[in-house]
């Protein structure tokens, strides 16, 4: 966009500064007690660790309650969002400020919420009973802990969404119509592929702080799920262990790479690279 | 683009006039402080009101809800506090670390004088010779059941491993805490080091995991009151908070022993202002006070002139919030017992809650 | 038939997301103190919470620090992007990886990590740590909602503008920032909130005496939440919707009148 090599230079300068005092600095921090042990000797240990049982099962449990929360928020998002782009743009402030708004509630107290809500004798089954219908056990079981995290993690999904689909010209969707697609048809070759990169940043924004979390966990799986958030928080804290907590948190640095291939795969900009 | 400007005039004002109360507050500052790092809503805020009236002192007042997330702030050094309130095993950590400081007992004549010599006595478990603690509250563990819904008389930790009470019993989620309850069934401490104990102990919780409704910290109080669950592991102080609420839930703490805990003021090595941490300590101590805290609070407190100044009679009748010394002789409190043996806990807890 | 089936949709979303927040509200009303125990109607958790001084520092902190954190990473985020966007794939896909690494460690190690940076910095913990350590992991977020849209701006337009005559900077400002402006409306609201629901990262970086509003929530977990607290989300709660329609309504105005 700006041509010369300096005003590339000069606007990346503010973030490589930033980057190195806040994102490397600590990161190297962390390295270090991931890769030593109390003695300050170094040792691969705590990064095999994640291997052992207990650590491994935990972190199998997170991708998966992860993922599949991930892939829930991205089927309610999408149709949603749709509908929302056919409304008049002028809503489309308003609208958002709408979904953000639950989420300027303490998540804290909105998961207890839950809590109430889920509960043995929550409301879901208060309604239940009022209607003479046998209880649903919710409370305490991974449908808990997924039910939780769609709902902190839904608006991170709708947002970016609702952004670059409200971006695609009407005119394109009205053309590949008149063309003689279908509605499925338009939403597979055209909406899909243009909306990916909004979608990509949607499930990043879900996925990572899903596979971290532990509140939730802790709160609607009743603590008998453990995650690896839950273990990662527990060797810090509860015992004191900097040296595993780190070493288990650098594995998920795994994800960063996977994350950075997702990118790249769903960055639509290649033509313009062969441009150069 | 005239409502972008009324948005962005909106923001703007906003931020002004929230800063603007945020610098007038921090103008008053004075030297004459004492910074204070206890629990969540240990401590009333009327007595802190009347010790700065009092003293001329200005409490700076910071709040954690468990020692462990105390801990690594005042190990690193992050912010130096005055005074801290931490338990019992936590206390003797920061001894060890070498974090506390000594306290002058010249400058604590209230503490000398109407903190209980039981409590005294039984704090040499974790501070040997009374140097660097003063008691402000304690208590046991015990179950709480449900009286219409609890047949039997639970005072045996084995009523926990009962298969009928499936899904209805609440265990408290900490390393400590929950390998607590089977240690004292086999009769063993529970400062035990004996791994082999340990491991039992861990088979027994890992046993009792299918007939557990849920693992808890704070929450058990809101599930029980609300009836959630038959019976949980609970501290005495939050019992008393129950049965006030709910007058259907009893408290017995297991004949098989408990855990007698204590939390205590100390000083910080690093403190800045060790004289009027002594003043503040002092003043906690005093019975008009140590009672408003009482009553502010509901855990039973080592000061011995608070029960005759307890207004209310129900509470003061209470053998929850007064017990009798027999509940607390000879039982143990926690000991720290090394990092190394503290992560063997720890891995042990998170096998049982992997399973 | 289609239209009712959207509005069903719409209106089991809406209900998903305000379920709760009906509870808390709920509970803000409720004469017990206790989730789930509903003993009585009441007022007094309102009366207590307008002489409760601390609470209204700690709203003012949490909103400041959210406004100004969100604002400073979208600035930092917008600059990074504009740059970014010239980079290949490849070393975009790097930086934006980098960026994310605060949000992707868990916010324990973010928080521990930085609070040891700080002391190293010889920074003395307080209001300005926090609002840094906002920053830090509210950039990744602003970027994320952001980069979508940069890259698939359209650029004839902008140098359209440099051929009539326009600089650099004034083309970016009259024609590329009014098209990224949901992205970066987006990026600013969930900066914002994420700021203000951090608990962890802010326990580990804030000084003596500063709280928010999730650390103040936190202290309170052991004797059970104030009900205060819910008194305060339902106020604000309100707060923003009436807000929100007031913002609706001017603008549908102004569009109005720019018809004429």
């Amino acid at each position: 966009m700006f041509k010369s090599a300096g005003v590339k230079t000069l606007f990346m300068t503010p973030f490589c500064l930033w980057a190195g005092i806040f994102i490397f600095v600590p990161l190297l921090c962390m390295i270090w007690y991931g890769l030593t042990n109390d003695d300050e000797i170094f040792t691969p240990a705590n990064l095999t660790l994640a291997f052992e049982p207990p650590y491994f099962k935990a972190l199998l449990l997170s991708i998966g309650l992860a993922l599949v929360s991930t892939i829930i928020c991205l089927l309610l998002a999408y149709p949603l969002c749709l509908i929302l782009t056919d409304k008049a743009r002028d809503l489309s402030t308003a609208v958002s400020l709408l979904f953000i708004l639950p989420l300027w509630m303490n998540s804290l107290l909105l998961t207890m919420a839950w809590q109430t809500i889920l509960e043995k004798n929550g409301i879901i089954n208060q309604v239940l009973r009022y209607f003479n219908l046998p209880d649903v056990a919710l409370i305490n079981t991974p449908t808990a802990i997924i039910i939780g995290m769609v709902y902190n993690f839904l608006p991170y999904m709708v947002l970016p969404l609702y952004v670059s689909l409200s971006k695609i010209d009407k005119r394109i969707i009205e053309a590949a119509r008149d063309l003689g697609a279908s509605y499925m048809q338009t939403f597979w070759k055209v909406i899909l592929p243009l909306s990916l990169p909004g979608a990509a940043g949607g499930m990043t924004m879900v996925f990572i702080p899903a596979l971290t979390t532990f509140v939730i966990s802790a709160l609607l799986g009743g603590g008998k799920l453990l995650l690896i958030g839950n273990v990662i928080e527990q060797e810090f804290i509860a015992g004191y262990n900097w040296h595993w907590g780190a070493g288990l948190s650098m594995v998920l640095m795994i994800f960063i790479l996977i994350n950075m291939a997702v990118t790249i795969f769903f960055d639509n900009s290649h033509e313009e690279v062969e441009e150069k | 683009m005239e409502s972008k400007k009324f948005f962005a005039l909106c923001i703007l004002i906003f931020t002004l006039a929230l800063t603007g109360c945020g610098l007038s507050a921090e103008e008053e500052k004075s030297d004459n402080v004492v910074y204070v790092y206890s629990w969540g809503d240990y401590l009333d805020p009327e007595v802190l009101e009347k010790f700065e009236e009092e003293t001329g002192i200005r409490v700076i007042l910071d709040e954690y809800d468990t020692n462990e997330t105390m801990y690594p702030r005042v190990a690193e050094g992050a912010v130096h506090y005055d005074v801290i309130c931490p338990s019992d095993y936590m206390v003797q950590k920061m001894i060890a670390n070498n974090l506390l400081q000594p306290l002058n007992f010249d400058f604590l004549p209230n503490a000398k004088e109407y903190i209980g010599e039981d409590f005294f006595r039984q704090s040499q478990s974790f501070d040997s010779e009374n140097e660097y603690s003063v008691p402000y509250c304690w208590g046991t563990v015990g179950i709480m059941y449900d009286k219409t819904r609890v047949e039997e008389f639970p005072n045996s930790w084995t009523i926990l491993w009962e298969e009928k009470y499936k899904d209805e019993i609440l265990m408290q989620d900490s390393a400590r805490d929950a390998l607590m309850i089977p240690l004292k069934i086999m009769g063993k401490s529970m400062n035990e080091t004996d791994k082999t104990a340990l491991k039992l102990a861990r088979d027994m919780l890992i046993k009792q995991k299918p007939i557990v409704q849920a693992y808890v910290v704070d929450e058990v109080k809101d599930k029980l009151i609300s009836g959630e669950a038959k019976m949980g592991v609970v501290f005495s102080g939050e019992a008393l908070m129950i049965m006030l609420e709910n007058p259907n839930y009893d408290f017995v703490v297991p004949r098989e022993g408990t855990n007698f805990w204590i939390d205590s003021w100390v000083i910080t090595r690093d403190a800045e202002n060790v004289e009027n941490a002594h003043k503040f300590i002092d003043f906690m101590c005093r019975p008009d006070i140590a009672v408003i805290n009482f009553d502010y609070l509901g855990y039973s407190t080592p000061n011995i002139a608070v029960q005759d100044l307890e207004e209310d009679e129900e509470i003061r009748e209470s053998p929850v919030a007064f017990p009798n010394p027999e509940v607390y002789s000879g039982q143990e409190t926690y000991k720290y017992l090394g990092n190394d043996m503290d992560r063997y806990y720890n891995n042990l807890w998170l096998q049982v809650k992997v399973e | 038939m289609i239209v009712r089936l959207k509005f069903v949709y719409l209106a089991a979303i809406f209900l998903f997301l305000y379920a709760p927040i009906g509870v808390l509200m709920a509970q803000s009303f409720n004469e017990s103190r206790y989730r789930g125990h509903w003993t009585g109607f009441t007022f007094k958790w309102y009366d207590s919470l307008f002489e409760n001084e601390q609470i209204f520092d700690a709203l003012q902190n949490t909103v400041s620090i959210g406004i100004f954190s969100a604002g400073i990473a979208t600035i930092i985020a917008l600059i990074t992007c504009v740059a970014l966007r010239e980079f290949g794939k490849k070393p975009r896909a790097i930086f934006m990886g980098v960026a994310n690494i605060p949000i992707l460690n868990a916010d324990i190690v973010t928080g521990i990590s930085l609070m040891l940076l700080f002391m190293g910095m010889g920074l003395k913990l307080g209001y300005g740590t926090i609002l840094l350590a906002h920053i830090v992991f509210n950039v990744p977020y602003v970027m994320l909602c952001i980069m979508p849209q940069f890259m698939s701006l359209d650029k004839s337009f902008y140098e359209a503008a440099l051929d009539l005559g326009a600089s650099p900077f004034q083309a970016f400002v009259k024609v590329i920032l009014p098209e990224l402006r949901p992205g970066i409306f987006a990026g600013f609201l969930l900066a914002f909130t994420m700021s203000a629901d951090d608990f962890i990262i802010t326990h580990f970086t804030k000084g003596a005496g500063v709280d928010t509003l999730p650390t103040e929530i936190y202290a309170e977990l052991k004797l059970g939440i104030h009900p205060e607290m819910y008194a305060l989300s339902t106020l604000v709660f309100f707060f923003v919707v009436i807000f929100v329609i007031l913002f609706t309504m001017a603008r549908k105005r102004l569009a109005d009148k720019e018809v004429f």
